[in-house]
């Protein structure tokens, strides 16, 4: 169960994030900002290899002492930042992977509307149809353990 | 254990420990396979799938085989990573269904099940295949089939589990990168890494521990690494600094060494707590002067030591940070290093950090982080005295929406309490940026053209979209106005100006993206707009080219906008033009405010800042972007006539429409326009004439009684009263009078054949109406100075004449073209004799009294020439024919006929060419291919007359003559003239003399065919002067020439007409030669009896090939 998921665009402002409503959100706006610093590390690592190599999975970003918070780079750039509770130990990097990989299919869903602009904000207020969907995911990832 | 890397041998990590699995099941089994497999499994390279992204590594591992008991699993919450059991592993060589039944399966359940409790979810079930065992038993089932089994027992539920990647999930189950770099752990760290410790301690003891613990993770590393290889490796270290500052931090707060005053009696006890807690220094670094120990106990003693040991470690993180480029976490840590600051009541301190940090969650777009920390600096600010920083934050604040109703209304209220306040120097002003406070939404002129004549009152209402939470009384809204005259521009003119600038007069403002980054989007698109300069004087252009409107947009700095917590030099304009509106509350959201302005001086106004002041705090949008402008013109009074029509047409009443656009005159009683009559244009004075009064901008409107006086010479129209910046509107009809000379100049003698072609090529050049100008002299009543206006008036009609002939009858054609769109009713047609001659008479042949005429439409008219005696030589006509327009009922006045004259001459008949064609004889038809005679008989129908009375005649024996040449020419090439085509006959004058010609033709073509052309030409004898040998000559050339004609096949057409223009060229441009001269005999002289005849050929026998040209 994730306790924060997070859409970054390419230029590090967030798309769309979301955290469990029983928690301190500015917590985890803080949280996943700052692991911005070690997705452009990874991204700048990853640079050198070819791109059809590339993985889009960055793996664990870094521990805190209550929550695991882990990283998935588009081709695009965008990013995706999930934070998970240290405690939940049934979450592997293979779930993790595949929670960015649904996540990743449902955000391509909203890059592929036509009403979508690259680049606005994925809003639950805005117009409603276009991010539903993706909202949904969310919070079915939120919700049960994968 | 050996970890070996595989492409960089040097490096070997070495451990002490190895990763435990335990054995269950057939002992002696394993017993006798162990020795194989701890020789042979670290043979064998494994994938080690490393988390982080780290790339895969194949490395050598060897494992700690012991036997499995229940005791070795680890207890909820008690799991250390030594002692921690990785795998387990039930060895079986059972292969028997029975024995697996009765005793294997039983083993495995409890197996299982003891693992299950333990929540041990890595097990491994192995089958040794024996194959001695397999000889000896007779009811062995296939070993696939035990294998079958314990899957489905065991394995069912969990069958991805079945390929255990053992070594893999043990190395990636280090939690902590350093802990796999180092490959030491230290043995608190591993405390610390299992989750959930179920021991009670006291608050903070878990901090404590953890500090300890980083640092002595820290220290290891320093003991054991250069310099540089800390340096390379700050990436993996980092972390624990930042953890232990961590750590420092949330004690310092629980033991009160963060706050003013100091710790209390409380936070003493709990210091004590916990320092007791720690117990005594371990051995091995109780003798060194520094170790994690001593700085935790020292950092717990007092406030300052606290300070100057997290100082130390913060700074420490945020340099380490930084120097890896980790902005972010320098930047958070920096924020919690303000935070200290901030209660340690050193706001001057933190300021910096705030500032930082939130110019890095700006510049990427955070909004809560920016709210959080704009509402950390407010209070910063507002400790520091920076009035104007913590006005403009609180502004801010008061329009985030991340905040709650009451949190803003606060900050709003921070400000509307500043503004209050009495202010020590009057007259100082706090600027602050407009945007946090309102918006400016949109923006409407009224007049919507935004052009105001001088004088006229101009209105512009804007939108202003509050962001404050509460309504705020604005002292005054002021918007600054930059003036600037462009005379020399035609745009600026006050037609164009009038005209042309037709906007919706809203202007619809951006909204400002403010919690975007500045780096992208809201950079904005070009605005790419065509320009032209036209010269005011001729409207001819000037220039032109592309200019890009925002290009003070596109080419500012781009920082200037992120810098929004500056003071960011927002500057008063103070301009001599303002527009201001007074004492305006502003609700929170949309508030319209409405500007008024008496228009003074011509020129552009150009919008540049808004300004809103509450009390000594003005709120300023330094530039209003898009471009709002308002023109003020001038305009000199003027009158245009124009037709409404796209033509006006002569003749028949048509409207012209008057405007007089007053400009700064004022139209008085009594004031007329007086127009000088032209001769032929009449002004035609209705009973009701009324003219419409409007504003310039067409919004209101008026009617007025038009009064006209009409004198000889003089129409006066007085007009309307009307103020300035007024156009007046009226319409007139006038009347340009037909001219009857002007129209019958070209006299057209319609022949038979030819004459006939040269009518076509004249109708396709003249297709246009023949116009008049009629110019008018108008005295208006601003001017000294008369305008002259000239009309121009078509005439709707073409017309045409022919004389129509048979035998000797004759017949006068007209025909009336109408040229114009319109339909005219035609009525009471006549045509005169103006000579007068009462021994003509013209009888018309036309019956209806009324006949309409369609627009591109003809219409024909006939007449027969009658006399008694002798016809005159010439005959002098005028045609007149009433028309009306079709469309109108009734008309006010009559209208003028409109006529037509000409002359008509050498009318009567004086020769009857007769041509006949008879086949060969002894043949009924005429065939192709054979010789036919042709018979042209030319017959004298009158005696002398005086039109024969010419060169040609010769008298003898009181007989006249006269020379006549005829010529057969046959242009549709049906014919071949065999022999001499042409020749010189002296014609008796007198009445029925004949004259016949026999020749011969031959017929190319089958068919009904007419028959070939007969042409008679007055042969006129060359001047005496000239000498006849010449004149020989050239027939002999002429003939030789026919002859060569005949001669061929096809005779040539051109070849023939070429010969007619030498025809025509002698007798009219080469008097001078001494040739004889041919005249045309004109085309009522001669009547071609034969004409239209046609004469049956037939095909030939021999015939095969019918030649069929389609043209």
């Amino acid at each position: 169960m994730a306790v924060c998921i997070a859409v970054i665009a390419k230029e590090n402002y967030p798309l769309y994030i979301r955290s469990t409503p029983t928690e301190n959100e500015l917590k985890f706006h803080y949280m996943v900002h700052t692991s911005l610093d070690v997705v452009d590390e990874k991204i700048s690592a990853m640079g050198k290899a070819l791109v059809d190599q590339r993985e889009l999975y960055l793996g664990l970003l870094y521990p805190t002492e209550d929550y695991k918070v882990y990283g998935y780079v588009t081709n695009s750039k965008v990013k995706f930042v999930m934070v998970v509770d240290s405690s939940n130990t049934a979450l592997r990097d293979n779930e993790i992977r595949s929670m960015f990989r649904k996540l990743h299919n449902s955000y391509t869903d909203v890059m592929c509307n036509p009403f979508y602009n690259p680049g606005d904000r994925i809003q639950s207020s805005g117009s409603v149809s276009l991010s539903r969907a993706f909202d949904n995911m969310v919070t079915s990832m939120m919700i049960q353990v994968c | 254990m050996d970890a070996s890397e595989e492409p960089l041998p040097p490096v070997i990590y070495t451990m002490e420990n190895k990763p435990i699995v335990t054995c269950a099941g057939d002992q002696n089994l394993f017993t006798s396979v162990y020795p194989t497999l701890s020789q042979q499994l670290p043979r064998e390279p494994m994938e080690w799938r490393r988390s982080y992204g780290r790339a895969p590594k194949m490395i050598h591992l060897e494992s700690n085989f012991v036997q499995f008991k229940e005791e070795l699993l680890p207890k909820e919450g008690n799991k250390a990573l030594l002692t921690f059991p990785f795998l387990h592993i039930y060895w079986t060589e059972c292969c028997d269904t029975e024995v697996y039944k009765a005793t294997v399966k039983d083993d495995l359940t409890k197996w299982q099940n003891v693992l299950k409790a333990h929540s041990s979810v890595d097990w491994l079930i192995v089958i040794v295949e024996n194959d001695a065992k397999k000889k000896n038993k007779t009811n062995i089932l296939p070993r696939t089939s035990i294998v079958d089994k314990i899957r489905n027992d065991f394995c069912n539920k969990q069958s991805d589990r079945r390929s255990l990647p053992l070594f893999s999930r043990c190395c990636s189950s280090s939690r902590t990168p350093w802990c796999s770099m180092t490959s030491w752990t230290p043995s608190s760290l591993s405390m610390w890494s299992t989750s959930g410790p179920g021991v009670s301690v006291p608050p903070g003891a878990l901090d404590c521990w953890v500090f300890l613990s980083c640092l002595e993770v820290l220290q290891r590393i320093e003991g054991c690494c250069d310099r540089t290889q800390i340096d390379s490796n700050i990436a993996h270290t980092v972390g624990l600094w930042s953890y232990a500052t961590e750590k420092l931090k949330s004690l310092g707060y629980l033991c009160g060494l963060v706050s003013e005053k100091g710790p209390n009696s409380e936070d003493l006890n709990r210091t004590v707590d916990l320092l007791a807690g720690l117990g005594a220094e371990r051995p091995e670094t109780a003798n060194t002067a520094q170790s994690p120990y001593k700085k935790l106990k020292e950092a717990l003693s007092s406030v300052e030591a606290f300070e100057k040991h997290y100082l130390d470690l913060s700074h420490a993180t945020i340099e380490m940070y930084t120097s890896i480029g980790r902005i972010r976490s320098a930047k958070f840590v920096g924020k919690d290093l303000a935070e200290f600051y901030m209660r340690k009541k050193a706001p001057q301190k933190a300021e910096i950090y705030l500032q930082g940090a939130l110019k890095n969650y700006l510049a990427e777009g955070w909004a809560l982080p920016i709210t959080h920390t704009r509402k950390q600096l407010a209070e910063c600010q507002k400790h520091l005295g920076q009035i104007e920083n913590y006005l403009q934050t609180s502004s801010l604040l008061a329009s985030d929406h991340h905040l709650t109703e009451e949190e803003r209304k606060h900050f709003c209220q921070e400000i509307l309490d500043f503004a209050s306040q009495p202010s020590d120097s009057p007259g100082h002003k706090i600027v602050l940026p407009m945007q946090s406070f309102a918006q400016l939404r949109d923006l409407h002129f009224d007049p919507s053209n935004a052009v105001v004549h001088v004088g006229g009152v101009l209105c512009i209402e804007i939108t202003m979209y509050s962001q404050m939470p509460v309504p705020v009384h604005v002292e005054q809204i002021v918007v600054n106005v930059h003036f600037s005259i462009e005379k020399n521009s035609y745009r600026k003119t006050a037609e164009w100006l009038t005209k042309h600038k037709m906007s919706n007069g809203i202007i619809n403002f951006p909204p400002e993206t403010a919690p975007f980054p500045v780096s992208q989007n809201s950079l904005p698109a070009l605005e790419l707009y065509e320009m032209f300069e036209r010269s005011p004087s001729d409207n001819s252009l000037n220039t032109t080219g592309i200019i890009c409107r925002n290009v003070h947009m596109l080419l500012r700095r781009q920082e200037s906008s992120s810098s929004l917590e500056m003071p960011s030099g927002v500057a008063l304009e103070e301009g001599a033009h303002v527009l201001r509106c007074s004492h305006v509350t502003l609700e929170p959201g949309a508030n319209q405010i409405t500007f008024r302005t008496q228009a003074k001086e011509p020129g552009t106004y150009t919008l540049r800042q808004l300004c809103a002041s509450v009390g000594s705090v003005w709120f300023v949008l330094p530039h209003i972007y898009p471009i709002v402008q308002y023109d003020v013109y001038s305009q000199e009074p003027q009158l245009h006539v124009e037709p409404l029509a796209d033509s006006l047409l002569a003749g028949i009443p048509q409207r012209v429409k008057f405007t007089v656009t007053t400009g700064h005159y004022t139209i008085k009683n009594g004031d007329s326009l007086q127009l000088s009559n032209a001769e032929a244009m009449l002004i035609l004075c209705q009973a009701e004439s009324r003219a419409m009064v409007y504003s310039n901008t067409r919004e209101q409107s008026s009617d007025a009684a038009l009064r006209i006086q009409s004198s000889d010479k003089v129409t006066s129209i007085s007009l309307p009263v009307a103020p300035a910046y007024h156009v007046i509107e009226f319409e007139l009809e006038v009347l340009s009078l037909p001219s009857a000379p002007a129209l019958g100049g070209e006299s057209d003698m319609l022949g038979m054949a030819e004459p006939h072609r040269k009518h076509k090529d004249k109708q396709k050049t003249g297709h246009c109406m023949v116009t008049t100008d009629h110019k008018v002299s108008i005295d208006c009543p601003w001017s000294i100075y008369s305008t002259v206006i000239a009309l121009t008036f078509s005439v709707p009609f073409r017309t045409t004449h022919a004389l129509l002939s048979s035998g000797t009858r004759k017949y006068v054609q007209v025909c009336v073209q109408n040229l114009s769109e319109l339909d005219f009713q035609l009525s009471d047609s006549y045509l005169v004799d103006t000579s007068d001659s009462t021994d003509l008479q013209l009888v018309p042949l036309n019956t209806q009294s009324q006949q309409p005429i369609y627009s591109k439409q003809s219409v024909f008219f006939v007449w027969e020439l009658k006399w008694t005696e002798e016809p005159p030589p010439s005959l002098h006509c005028r045609f007149s024919v009433g028309f009306s327009p079709a469309s109108e009922e009734q008309l006010s006045i009559s209208l003028k006929p409109y006529t037509y004259e000409f002359k008509v001459e050498n009318f009567f008949t004086l020769y009857n060419v007769k041509a006949e064609i008879f086949p060969p004889s002894g043949m009924e038809y005429c065939r192709t291919g054979s010789l036919c005679s042709l018979e042209v008989s030319i017959t004298r129908l009158s005696d002398l007359l005086e039109v024969d009375k010419d060169e040609a005649l010769t008298e003898s024996d009181e007989h006249f003559s006269t020379k006549l040449m005829y010529e057969v020419v046959d242009n549709s090439s049906n014919w071949a003239v065999c022999g001499k085509s042409c020749g010189v006959i002296s014609m008796p004058v007198a009445a029925r003399a004949t004259h016949r010609v026999h020749m011969e033709v031959m017929p190319l073509f089958a068919g009904y065919l007419p028959l070939p052309d007969v042409r008679l030409f007055k042969y006129l004898p060359h001047h005496s002067a000239h000498s006849s040998q010449l004149d020989a000559d050239s027939w002999i050339e002429n003939d030789s020439l026919s002859v060569d004609k005949h001669g061929d096949d096809q005779p040539d057409s051109s070849s023939l007409k070429s010969r007619g223009s030498v025809h025509s060229a002698c007798s009219s441009e080469h008097k001078g030669l001494p040739m004889p001269r041919l005249q045309a005999l004109p085309a009522g002289q001669v009547f071609n009896s034969s004409s239209g005849t046609q004469v049956l050929v037939i095909p030939s026998q021999d015939d095969h090939v019918l030649e069929v040209s389609v043209t």
